[in-house]
């Protein structure tokens, strides 16, 4: 089946009381024409009519090939089985995770389950956060750093109930962490849904541009600044390009770039052998890579030890040329990886 | 599992696609069952359709939404839906509810004892409904992947994550644990009681001779295993997963334990189904390219019931005496062949 005519899936995440309820509920109410297939962990929280809502027993699997961090959602295999008994009644899927779960094993399930990714596309990982008490779990709750680092999105919500210059704080820390997210500041996760759904962040096609997310700015936060919330003024020069940098402990973000063609011979061992070393450490990674004597662009993704990768099209003319890679994970070896990268470069 | 030798071309092989009566459900069926001489094309959605050997079709309601799981006795066909009940038909068309989940949790998988015990899972509780009208439960450790009664005696072997649960609802006695690292999806007990064989999330299957508990590893397909049958007598397990039919032997008390597996049908598709002849051996096999083939188990003798080219067959069925054969396919079509 073509990547096109599958089944989007969007994987909700965020600890618990950031506001997932809320933005779920925002999804399934509001006037979109679409019908959802959503599958929660609690039943009675939502309650919307012509969406089908499931729910499921969040059961982590390892997957038998000795390998521990190749885990998967049991639970989700056996679900999306069921749903597509049921084709046609709906146009899209949302997976909704408890507070305290790891993003991966969802993602990976639609990575290694055969049937899975027959009928359906992971589209993105959108984490809620709670810009009031982040910085607190960031601390105490690995949990919470996971779904930061895992994000495609990130929706920073009740930034009502901070002041201008804790906002900052606060995204000063998820960039520290995950400065490739999408981010995007809420009250009660009023967000437009363009921002959190079709987003196509595992679209081998859509990795086009693999530069930081620091100064995309959000209209609409915007407004809040300079109508609602004018008592903050004096603290808008922390805004944007001013942001303090962080660097979180042992989450982190690694970008490689060299505008020397890679030679593949020695790239795609290196990268195979890193995610089968590190893959543990490593949440996500992703990459265009040009190689010697290809005319082509190459690109590809991972989450920890599983990779995809392919041709995506001829490099334009006039396009620079570059390779770059980014990992994002925990205590990543960086040395080693940029020595590593390094050698692949053709001399 | 390595090697085979392709047989002849499909053009040189005996054909009895005229004799099939192609039948239009409108429908994707999940499974065929027959009640005496009518096929019970069991839908994705809502219905069960009932189609005789003229081609006729008479349509029966039985879920008020997906269809997650059916088996029958020959007497009557059971589902378990995703509007959380257990439904039953018998061959008059009568609709029975068994049971319904209070939460309308989905019921994943169902069996039938041939005493008229019915089984039947909701997430991690295998429930039993006895003939005599009692219900009994008991939860594994996690979800039910598949049910199965034993042949003999009131006892039930649920398939979870890291083996499964040999369980006796009459007997105060614990349950049996079976274990096997990895998540099991189907399960099966071989007709003479002595073996129990898994359906594994990846591409495998695992078994247990119960005597004694000894595993026996059934690996090497390239896709996993959604179809098992038993031939005549339990001499073979028929397996889809391969762009062969499996086929593992258990005549002997070792079964498969150290034998190669036969490999009947090689073609450029996956198998997606498996029924075997309830008498004779011969079996029928229905692939992903949409071809349905019957194959004699002695020679490998093939004979085309559905060319390919036609969508992928997710069904098949014998009535009880072996004269009628069924299958439907993935969008809806359907057919009725008479021996």
């Amino acid at each position: 089946m073509a990547e096109a005519s599958k089944i989007p899936v969007t994987v909700l995440t965020g600890y618990l009381g950031a506001g997932k309820t809320t933005l779920l509920n925002r999804i399934l109410s509001e006037n979109h024409g679409k019908k959802y297939a959503v599958i929660v962990n609690e039943f009675g929280e939502i309650g919307i009519d012509n969406d089908l809502i499931i729910g499921a027993d969040e059961e982590v699997f390892e997957m038998n090939n000795g390998c521990v961090c190749c885990t998967v959602r049991g639970d989700l295999v056996r679900i999306m089985e069921g749903l597509m008994k049921r084709k046609g009644r709906f146009d899209a899927i949302i997976v909704e995770t408890t507070g305290l779960a790891d993003p991966a094993p969802v993602a990976q399930t639609f990575f290694v389950d055969e049937d899975v990714q027959k009928n359906a596309r992971l589209d993105a990982v959108v984490t809620v956060a709670d810009a009031k008490w982040l910085a607190e779990r960031l601390k105490d709750a690995p949990e919470a750093k996971n779904q930061i680092a895992f994000a495609d999105v990130i929706v920073l919500n009740k930034t009502d109930l901070v002041s201008k210059g804790e906002l900052s704080e606060v995204e000063a820390r998820i960039r520290g962490i995950n400065p490739y997210a999408r981010l995007h500041r809420t009250e009660r996760c009023k967000v437009k849904l363009s921002d959190v759904l079709e987003r196509g962040a595992f679209d081998l096609d859509r990795i086009l541009d693999l530069e930081p997310d620091f100064l995309e700015v959000d209209d609409h936060d915007h407004d809040h600044d300079h109508h609602h919330h004018g008592h903050d003024h004096d603290h808008h020069h922390d805004h944007g390009h001013g942001l303090k940098h962080y660097h979180d402990e042992d989450m982190q973000s690694l970008a490689l770039k060299t505008d020397k063609p890679l030679d593949p011979t020695k790239f795609m061992p290196w990268l195979q052998n890193l995610v089968a070393t590190e893959g543990q450490k490593i949440l996500r990674s992703k990459g265009i890579l040009a190689f010697t004597n290809d005319d082509d662009r190459y690109v590809f993704q991972g989450v920890h030890m599983m990779l995809e990768g392919d041709h995506q099209r001829k490099w334009k003319d006039g396009e620079p040329r570059e390779s770059r890679l980014v990992f994002i994970g925990r205590e990543l070896p960086e040395q080693a990886i940029r020595d590593g990268f390094e050698s692949c470069i053709t001399t | 599992m390595s090697t085979f030798e392709p047989g002849g071309g499909q053009a040189s092989i005996a054909s009895v696609t005229d004799r099939v009566r192609a039948v239009a459900i409108g429908a994707p069926a999940s499974a065929v069952h027959f009640l005496g001489e009518r096929a019970g094309s069991v839908g994705a959605e809502e219905n069960i359709s009932f189609v005789d050997a003229e081609g006729d079709i008479s349509r029966v309601a039985v879920h008020g939404g997906g269809i997650l799981c059916a088996v029958s006795d020959g007497k009557r066909i059971v589902t378990g839906g995703d509007d959380g009940k257990v439904m039953a038909v018998d061959a008059n068309g009568e609709i029975t509810q068994l049971a319904q989940d209070a939460k309308r949790r989905w019921i994943d998988n169902v069996a039938l004892h041939p005493d008229g015990a019915c089984a039947w899972s909701v997430g991690k509780t295998a429930f039993v409904h006895n003939g005599r009208n009692e219900e009994k439960f008991f939860e594994v450790s996690s979800t039910v992947g598949g049910l199965a009664f034993a042949p003999k005696g009131l006892r039930l072997a649920i398939a979870h994550y890291g083996g499964a649960t040999l369980w006796f609802p009459n007997m105060a006695a614990n349950a049996e644990f079976l274990e096997w690292a990895g998540s099991h999806l189907g399960v099966t007990f071989s007709p003479d009681n002595k073996f129990l064989v898994t359906a594994m999330h990846e591409p495998a299957l695992h078994g247990w001779r119960l005597a004694d508990n000894r595993h026996m590893r059934m690996s090497g397909y390239p896709g996993r295993v959604k179809s098992l049958s038993w031939s005549a007598g339990g001499k073979f397990l028929a397996t889809s997963g391969a762009d062969v039919v499996i086929m593992w032997p258990f005549a002997s008390k070792d079964g498969p334990m150290g034998k190669e597996p036969a490999m009947l049908a090689p073609l450029q598709a996956r198998v997606a189904v498996v029924a075997c002849h309830p008498k004779q051996d011969i079996l029928a096999c229905g692939y992903s390219d949409g071809t349905v083939l019957m194959v004699r188990l002695e020679d490998g003798a093939e004979i085309l019931v559905r060319r390919n080219g036609t969508p992928p067959v997710v069904a098949l069925g014998w009535n009880a005496k072996g004269t009628l054969l069924a299958f439907a396919d993935e969008e809806g079509n359907a057919g009725i062949l008479p021996l």
